[in-house]
């Protein structure tokens, strides 16, 4: 009997490995130079040295960190979303326009606030109200994209009218932005340079419920997305609810992508770009694989995106929004160049 | 009358075609078809004369207009998509959509009607892909990715993967359009011997009416004005194969079973 199914038991031990010892050295890294022995004394409740040390692995660097994880695998896995669900290898989180709806969302919640009224100024500064505000914009936009997706088939199509979107809310943001005072113009631009830190543990603790409630959703949707990969008419006389799979789909990346847009800006290329490298270490179309797989790869490429983001030993921060695509985009032309074929 | 519970596939005074806001468009009305198991069909007729909405309406992609469709005794209506993926599995023209999946991946995904909530495969699923692989000859390419795949292999995949989905009727729509003669034929006995050796019902349109001709049991012809079904031998020796172009160019030939070019006298 053929057994042609392969075990990726190894490829995932090695995986987790790597993005445990990166999350030790992103931990370890940083403005202040802290030895790696004193950073697990303080995991430890040990005796550190230092007792700002201390407070400064436990409530930064370690918050920061998880929210890389965070970050990283949320946003890869909504971009395998989309492409199994577009059947399209350009599609991402960004290119549909569900980062520009956010984008949207904060826009008018900052910029906009003096419009609104004074009610809605005292959340504007929040990171609370950025979240929501983040998480309506993308979810409005995105359904507005997939509305159009079913009155038009044709793939392509769909992919120019998210990018109209994209540009369409990109004008409505340069309006508000015209009528904004200098203070609330660098709020946003800040929060658009996307950022890790900052964030506290409530924060953190609310990132991570929406976070697994989104994966929750992705999980039952393993089997109806691989028969997406033969097209809907095939998916269907399998017997899968195309249309209850595209709506769980649609929920579990908006809700993805808003909240984590929503806390720490929209993070360009990491969505578009770990689906294509993971899937190039592992040669499988089984999202049962794929998932936890780029899951893995995301949290691990995000972490040394901020790793490098944090210029170890200087008190400069550059914004992770250009990191990710400083390093993601030559990776990828690379990839093109010398596999000739990305499949997705 | 016959007893119904003998038909695999029963229409009743069954109108298609497509229903839009302000128009109806017919495309064939009073369908009466009464099919039995284990049977080769070919479903004959011109380009654009409506056969792919026919399988359209039998697999229940499109609805009917008027009329019913019975699966095994069961109304179409009444079966959910569950339903229907475990007794109708389907080879399609359209072109798979871009991705990584092997040959494998590709036959076993005939399973999931059958497999758990995260798809997994049990033994029974695999010792049925591995029967579905070797009816279909191509245990062999068990590991090539379907985008290496020549035409006339990745047909015989997808006829696999309909295999290892282990239902009475297989639909196939035109599966021979792209091949050459020699896949043609091959893809045309490998039918007739699962319809034979595995009771599978088998319903084909296509244009290759010389091979349909031989190797079909039944023949449904589609006309602008008529739908004719019934067994290929009756329908040969009752010249109603000429309805079927309604040209000046061929006729058909009862003696030879085929369509000539008419002489112009």
């Amino acid at each position: 009997m053929v057994k042609p199914i392969k075990s990726y038991r190894n490829t995932f031990v090695i995986l987790f490995v790597t993005l445990v010892v990166f999350t030790f050295i992103n931990i370890s890294l940083g403005s202040i130079y802290i030895p790696l022995k004193q950073i697990f004394l303080s995991f430890l409740d040990g005796q550190v040295d230092k007792e700002s040390w201390k407070s400064i692995v436990l409530n930064y660097r370690l918050p920061k960190a998880i929210t890389a994880i965070i970050v990283g695998s949320g946003l890869s896995i909504s971009g395998l979303l989309m492409q199994t669900l577009f059947r399209n290898p350009l599609a991402g989180p960004f290119v549909l326009g569900i980062s520009s709806g956010a984008s949207l969302g904060v826009a008018i919640l900052i910029l906009g606030a003096s419009f609104l009224g004074a009610n809605i100024t005292a959340y504007a500064f929040t990171n609370w109200g950025q979240a929501i505000a983040a998480s309506i914009g993308a979810f409005l936009v995105l359904s507005a994209v997939m509305l159009a997706a079913v009155k038009v088939r044709n793939t392509m199509s769909i992919l120019i009218i998210g990018l109209m979107f994209g540009s369409l809310t990109a004008a409505v943001i340069s309006v508000l932005a015209y009528f904004s005072s200098a203070n609330q113009l660098q709020q946003y631009l800040f929060w658009s340079f996307g950022s890790l830190g900052n964030l506290s543990w409530k924060e953190i603790i609310a990132l991570s419920i929406t976070f697994f409630i989104g994966i929750a959703l992705v999980i039952f949707i393993i089997k109806p997305l691989n028969s997406l990969l033969l097209g809907e008419n095939y998916a269907k006389s399998l017997g899968v609810n195309v249309r209850r799979t595209r709506n769980l789909t649609l929920i579990s990346t908006s809700l993805l992508t808003g909240v984590i847009t929503a806390f720490s800006g929209p993070i360009a290329f990491i969505g578009l770009a770990v689906p294509h490298l993971t899937k190039l270490l592992f040669s499988t179309s089984n999202h049962k694989i794929l998932l936890p797989a780029v899951a893995i790869s995301g949290s691990i490429i995000m972490l040394i995106c901020d790793s490098i983001a944090q210029l170890p030993n200087s008190e400069y921060t550059l914004p992770i929004n250009a990191i990710t695509s400083l390093f993601g985009a030559p990776i990828i032309i690379w990839l093109l160049v010398r596999k000739r074929k990305i499949n997705y | 009358m016959k007893d119904t519970k003998q038909h695999i596939i029963k229409t009743t005074n069954l109108n298609i075609g497509y229903a839009h806001k302000k128009a109806i468009k017919t495309i064939a009305s009073n369908l009466n078809i009464e099919l039995e198991k284990g049977k080769l069909v070919c479903l004959l007729g011109k380009n654009g004369i409506g056969k792919s909405t026919l399988l359209r309406t039998l697999t229940k992609v499109q609805p009917a207009l008027e009329g019913e469709v019975y699966i095994n005794n069961e109304n179409l209506n009444q079966l959910n998509n569950l339903d229907l993926s475990k007794s109708l599995s389907l080879v399609l023209t359209e072109r798979l959509p871009e991705s990584n999946l092997s040959v494998f991946e590709l036959v076993a995904l005939g399973r999931q009607p059958y497999t758990n909530w995260v798809g997994n495969l049990s033994e029974k699923d695999l010792t049925i892909i591995d029967e579905a692989l070797s009816q279909t000859n191509i245990e062999h390419l068990v590991n090539a990715r379907y985008y290496e795949l020549s035409d006339g292999q990745l047909q015989k995949v997808l006829i696999a993967r309909a295999l290892a989905q282990n239902t009475d009727i297989i639909i196939l729509d035109e599966p021979t359009a792209h091949l050459d003669i020699h896949h043609t034929i091959e893809t045309f006995t490998l039918l007739k011997k699962l319809a034979k050796e595995f009771n599978k019902t088998i319903i084909v349109s296509t244009h290759e009416i010389n091979l349909a001709l031989q190797l079909s049991d039944e023949l449904w012809l589609m006309t602008a004005s008529n739908f004719i079904a019934g067994k290929t031998e009756n329908l040969i020796e009752n010249d109603q194969l000429n309805q079927l172009f309604d040209s000046d160019l061929i006729q058909f030939n009862k003696t030879l079973k085929q369509f000539t070019i008419k002489n112009s006298q």
